[in-house]
């Protein structure tokens, strides 16, 4: 037997045979695949691989007229049936809680605004990422902390027209915050009043108010005083540091992707968030279709159901296919379709129709609802053939 | 207007609103009278059951067409009204018109250079993109109903407010308050509009002028869509639609009485508005803010909205979804002696459902004889057509042989199904394409439809009692599609991710495991017992052992029906533990090596023949082979499988989960072990030293750790229950091949059930700080909290029992809140996508043409076809052109 064939004969053999029949993807893989076994192979197989190769991809071709939409509707959500409930799962990440399953599922293609448990994953650039210290710093800077995370006790003095605020030490050096930063950030907020440390305990704040404070309101002022935000970002309220390989990842719960792509450290590049919407205002049309389907994916995946990922694709193309993430459902898609009949048979029958006579709407039959309505042949399928044999035609 | 039978293609419908004009032109009848009918129950002249509305009696000849019931379509009449009233349906849309437009002279608030401007522009935009075109309309509105001056004629426009049902009320500056408007005032008020300004605002002024939006004149439904019931006793009882009617009329007839003897305006009023709640009901009676109408017995009316609407209404109930004929339902039951793609059917049942056949010379003999049957004879026939369309009803023909003489070419004979036939074949819900498959007809004794026991996952059936429906397809075109597209054997590869979804199960697992394992050795007489229960004969291989008896092995015989270029390697479902197996190097027989069509090592079992199994060995067979082969394989090989269990025996006995006493120690004592731990975690807790995990509190931290430490302890015992069990206990041959249960089951069964949850944690709720009354307050004990040490071999203590079925309730739950919600999600998905297809050029489109994708998938790769996501299989190529050389 001659010995094998070099890569670069394999490759431009390949190449020159394949490159413009089948997808680059296959091309590539069918190289290195080959390349595992240069010293076996033979002209004679590499044609026969590669014809072998070919015929199989003209094979595994969808048959024109197939109807993907619905394949694809139907394979998403028959596995959907056998999804567990349990809202809440620990996705590898046991300190946070994350919407898997149908309810996420859900979620996705009713394209809400926001997910109910917003996730950031925050990736950290070269100083910052082997190091827990730096990583650490990165942390404590964009978690929002309020005054409430640091207070052990707050007292409203009626008779002194004072609230005492006690703090903690522990979350003070936990959350890297002193004194002395409390104290300012309060009196930037609060303006009618004076604000002190106690002088017999370090660590009690005291608001002096000027004038007596309605008894009233007294809940009010005390909320609004603990909701003051120290620092950190809007919208990230618990941060967790992860170990991954040999870096850190900051885990957010809640999401800002605009102001954290701007913090010092953080690798804009790999920042990633769950909030479809988010990414969609920030990143682009392409970003969020990017991440709506890799979300699905890891949803179905997550539960152990093997979904073909060209479903999954397909149905991101249709929600972002006007260049804004649509919802499935009636105020997205099946909403904005262009037949009455179609919309009318979906949901809310009589205001759409009202909706056609008023419009002098015309519906013209074309889409699958409307063509079973009126008892047509759906356009899709075998019924897309619209040429017929006709054997009674004589033919010269 | 006579019906005729040629066939017309429906190719498009507009939608708009009567006018008063076109309403009156096609009305054959003004209604005028309060009475339905005189003292001889005959329908009187000009009320709202006039004959002119259509013949609904047998035997009646309408008046106005001169059909019977069978040709009349029925015809409208009309009610001239008093007074005009809203139409509630389009009270937003008269609204919205009324403030987007001029009170004084009726033109849109726009400055003419925008309304011209603008009209050109919409009428552009909505030849090509409608959607955007009723957008820009609407934005048209809202600048017209912002401006408070009338542009054209200088008037200040007084606000309007719309108070809840249908009154739209008028700010009046003299009197500063709300002064309402009445439907006369509205009327005259969108008659002003032209037609230019109309069309700006997203009308149609041909289809539809604001105006029509008032009725004056309103149009009755003929009799045929609100038929008249009679009772037994010869009571009439009218539809709801007729009574909404007669109400209306009698409403009207007085306002028109008191309007010309000249009444005092509060009682015009006061009529005039009975007389809209009326026609507002008549329309829709579950308009918010008006009491619905109700019958004598109190149930509301169904009125023309509420016909409609809804999943049982008109849309969804009528025209989306209908009734068939031609169809069957009946309990299930398995049948592994036939084909996968058979379906057994009662005789009772093909004695009912027919297919017409067209008589040819070739057929008419046999048809004769059919017909000659009858139709309580299987195999015969039901209807006989004549050339000239006479149905000819079987049941009422005395002498059958003379008909069946005069049959002629041309005749049709609606014959019973017989062997052979196709037909539809459906389990609900039908989630999946795989849920509606075309079966063979076997036409089979008893009462139930018999199928094979591999096609249960796609349908998702099993024999508990389930029903499924049978449908025999009428047209030729039909039959064609269902057995070229439809049947069973081309669904083995399901769409959703292109692994088999058709393949063994249960105790064809086991059966498949019993026969490939090393141990079984057959004479010649048990393989030709199975050889015969496969349906072949084949010559024998060479027996693996020749002395002192000849005998062969469970792989030989498998090796028998594999193609001889067949190749094939993989794990077996049974390496697991410390059977494991990664590659050919396997002393355990767990990984399964099929060479040149010979299986030479490993055993056959859920992961080789299994369905819902990926890159199996089943797998490549369908993939490489093709249906046909699989189906061949299915029907021969699997029957082996099934008939060994039969001659081996295998059942699952209540000695199989028992354990042995030092096994039971052994469990009792770690679990102990692991109590201890649990109790030094509450103690910590108790005494605030828990390590807390990070971002929780410290009950919570306590609360996951003692799962840990359980869900390990259960673990571990089902490890040393499984350890004692022998490997050959049926039990937990199930659970190693994948036929049935795992060993979270057996560990159930024989060690302990482990600790019980609901929603993720452990059970609390009950009485104050303990579940049962029968636990200390506060204990976090395991006991106390849901953990069962007991097994199901064992038995439960009523507390642990109490547990289990809080545990189990939950479960029962989650399915029945899952499926609406997943069924409405799918509803809402089928929807979105049913309009996409592929194109010719691989390109996804929907119905008007547009391009969803350029290139399905990015590759074009049919997901059916194609393995894990990739179009093709690129390293399995090259291994049958390379790899299996050596």
């Amino acid at each position: 037997m001659t010995q094998g064939l070099t890569l670069e004969e394999v490759r431009e053999f390949v190449e020159k045979s394949l490159s413009s029949k089948i997808p680059r993807s296959v091309v590539e893989e069918l190289i290195s695949v080959l390349s595992r076994y240069l010293d076996k192979l033979t002209i004679e197989d590499l044609m026969k691989i590669v014809k072998s190769v070919e015929e199989e991809y003209n094979e595994n071709l969808v048959d024109p007229g197939e109807p993907v939409g619905i394949v694809t509707a139907q394979s998403i959500g028959e596995p959907s049936t056998q999804m567990t409930l349990r809202t809440f799962h620990y996705a590898g990440v046991r300190e946070l809680n994350v919407t898997l399953g149908l309810p996420r599922l859900i979620e996705l293609v009713d394209a809400k605004k926001v997910p109910s448990t917003p996730l950031t994953y925050v990736y950290l650039e070269e100083p910052y990422k082997y190091d827990r210290d730096k990583a650490m710093e990165i942390a404590r800077k964009i978690e929002l902390t309020r005054v409430a995370n640091v207070v052990s006790r707050v007292d409203i003095d009626l008779v002194a027209n004072a609230i005492i605020l006690s703090l903690d030490p522990d979350m003070l050096r936990d959350k890297g915050v002193d004194v002395d930063t409390v104290i300012q950030v309060l009196r930037k907020s609060i303006k009618k009043a004076d604000i002190a440390v106690n002088q017999e305990n370090p660590y009690e704040v005291v608001i002096q108010y000027k004038e007596p404070i309605n008894p009233l309101k007294a809940e009010k002022i005390r909320d609004r005083i603990l909701n003051t935000k120290l620092k950190g970002i809007k919208g990230i309220n618990k941060v967790i540091i992860q170990r991954r390989g040999n870096e850190y990842v900051l885990v957010c719960e809640g999401s800002n992707l605009r102001e954290l792509m701007d913090v010092e450290g953080v690798d804009h590049r790999k920042i990633r968030t769950n909030n479809i919407k988010e990414v969609e205002e920030v990143l682009g049309i392409e970003a969020a279709r990017t991440l709506l389907i890799e979300e699905i994916a890891n949803v179905l995946e997550e539960q152990g159901l093997e979904v073909d990922i060209r479903h999954i694709m397909l149905v991101a193309d249709m929600m972002t296919r006007t260049g804004s993430v649509k919802q499935i459902g009636r105020h997205g898609i099946a909403g904005s379709k262009e037949s009455p009949l179609a919309r009318a048979s979906f949901e809310v029958t009589v205001k759409n129709l009202a909706d056609a006579a008023v419009r002098g709407g015309v519906d013209n039959l074309k889409g699958v609802a409307e063509s079973v309505i009126v008892g047509n042949y759906a356009p899709i399928g075998t019924a897309i053939v619209k040429l017929v044999y006709n054997p009674y035609i004589k033919v010269e | 207007m006579t019906v005729t039978e040629e066939e017309k293609i429906v190719s498009m419908i507009k939608f708009g609103i009567l006018s008063p004009e076109e309403i009156r032109k096609m009305s054959v009848v003004e209604v005028k009278s309060t009475e339905t009918y005189d003292e001889d129950g005959l329908p009187v002249p000009h009320s709202v059951m006039d004959p002119h509305l259509g013949a609904i009696d047998p035997g009646h000849i309408c008046p106005v067409c001169g059909n019977s019931i069978k040709g009349c379509p029925g015809h409208f009449g009309h009610i001239e009204l008093a007074l005009p009233v809203i139409n509630v349906i389009f009270i937003k849309y008269i609204y919205d018109v009324l403030r987007a437009v001029c009170a004084n002279c009726g033109r849109l608030k726009l400055p003419q250079k925008d309304i011209e401007r603008g009209l050109k522009y919409y009428r552009k935009l909505n030849e090509r993109h409608p959607y955007l075109a009723r957008r820009f309309s609407e934005y048209i509105k809202k600048r017209a109903i912002k401006t408070t001056v009338c542009p054209h004629c200088g008037y200040k426009q007084p606000k309007l407010k719309l108070t809840k049902p249908i009154t739209i009320e008028e700010y009046n500056e003299e009197t500063r308050s709300y002064i309402r408007l009445n439907p006369l005032v509205i009327r005259s008020r969108l008659e002003k509009i032209p037609n230019e300004d109309v069309e700006l605002l997203g009308f149609d002024p041909q289809e539809s002028r604001p105006e029509w939006m008032i009725l004056t004149v309103l149009p009755i439904p003929p009799i045929a869509i609100r038929p008249s019931i009679m009772i037994e006793t010869g009571i009439r009882s009218e539809d709801d639609l007729t009574h909404k009617l007669v109400d209306i009329v009698r409403t009207n007839e007085r306002l028109k009485e008191h309007i010309v003897a000249g009444a005092p305006q509060i009682i015009i009023d006061d009529l005039w508005e009975l007389l809209q709640y009326h026609v507002t009901t008549y329309l829709d009676n579950e308009v918010p803010g008006f009491p619905p109408a109700k019958h004598r017995s109190g149930r509301p009316l169904k009125t023309l909205a509420q016909r409609l609407k809804g999943k049982e209404g008109r849309f969804r109930g009528n025209l989306s979804g209908k009734r068939v004929d031609f169809s069957a339902r009946t309990v299930i039951s398995p049948d592994p002696y036939i084909s996968i793609n058979e379906v057994g059917v009662s005789v009772e049942v093909a004695m009912k459902l027919t297919v017409p056949e067209k008589v040819t010379e070739w057929n008419i003999e046999e048809l004769r004889k059919c017909v000659i049957n009858g139709p309580y004879k299987w195999p015969g026939a039901n209807y006989v057509v004549t050339p000239d369309g006479r149905r000819i009803d079987l049941r009422y023909v005395k002498d059958r042989k003379s008909l069946a003489e005069s049959l002629a070419p041309g005749y049709i004979v609606e014959r019973h199904i017989r062997n052979g036939d196709i037909a539809l074949f459906n389990r609900q819900p039908s989630l999946h394409r795989m849920s509606i498959m075309g079966h063979i007809v076997k036409v089979l004794p008893g009462r139930t439809f018999r199928l094979h026991l591999a096609v249960c996952p796609p349908y998702n059936a099993d024999f508990d009692g389930d029903e499924m429906n049978l449908h025999i397809p009428q047209t030729e075109d039909a039959r064609a599609e269902a057995r070229e597209l439809l049947k069973v054997q081309y669904h083995i590869l399901t769409p959703r991710y292109g692994g088999v979804i058709i393949g063994g199960l249960q105790d064809y697992i086991s059966g498949a495991y019993l026969l490939t394992v090393k141990t079984t050795l057959l004479t010649k007489e048990d393989v030709m017992e199975l050889l015969s229960s496969a349906g072949v004969v084949k010559e024998l291989p060479e027996p693996a052992i020749l002395s002192p008896r000849e005998l062969w092995t469970g792989k030989q015989i498998v090796s028998l029906f594999i193609p001889p270029d067949f190749n094939y390697h993989g794990k077996a479902s049974i390496s697991a533990g410390h059977l494991k197996c990664e590659d050919i190097e396997c002393f355990w027989d767990s990984y399964v090596v099929v060479r040149t069509g010979k299986l030479l090592m490993g055993v056959l079992d859920k992961k080789s023949i299994g369905a819902e199994q990926q890159d199996s060995f089943f797998y490549f067979l369908v993939k490489e082979y093709g249906a046909d082969f699989a189906v061949n394989f299915i029907d021969s090989v699997f029957r082996m499988f099934i008939r060994i269990l039969e001659k081996k025996g295998f059942t699952l006995r209540l000695d199989d989960v028992a354990i042995p006493e030092k096994a039971k120690n052994e469990i009792i004592q770690m679990l102990m072990e692991s109590f201890k731990k649990v109790q030094e975690y509450v103690d910590q807790y108790v005494k605030g030293v828990l390590e807390v995990v990070p971002g929780r509190t410290a009950e919570e931290s306590l609360e996951i750790k003692i799962l840990e430490i359980l869900a390990e302890a259960r673990d571990k015992a089902g490890e040393i229950a499984v350890g004692y069990l022998d490997p050959f206990n049926h039990a937990f041959i199930m659970a190693r091949t994948g036929a049935r249960g795992n060993v979270l089951n057996l560990t159930q069964m024989a060690a302990t059930l482990g600790q019980m949850t609901v929603r993720g944690e452990r059970i609390w709720r009950g009485y104050m700080g303990r579940p049962l009354p029968h636990f200390s307050v506060n204990d976090l004990g395991p006991i106390a909290r849901g953990f069962i040490v007991n097994s199901f071999y064992s038995g439960l203590s009523p507390t642990e029992m109490f547990m289990h079925a809080a545990g189990g309730r939950e479960g029962l739950v989650d399915t029945a809140v899952r499926t609406s919600q997943s069924g409405y999600m799918q509803r809402r998905l089928i929807n979105a996508l049913m309009d996409l297809y592929v194109e010719y050029d691989y390109t996804v489109r929907d119905s008007s043409g547009s391009i969803i994708q350029f290139l399905y998938g990015e590759d074009g790769a049919d997901p059916a076809k194609a393995p894990h996501g990739k179009p093709i299989n690129v390293e399995r190529i090259v291994e049958r052109v390379i790899g299996w050389k050596l």
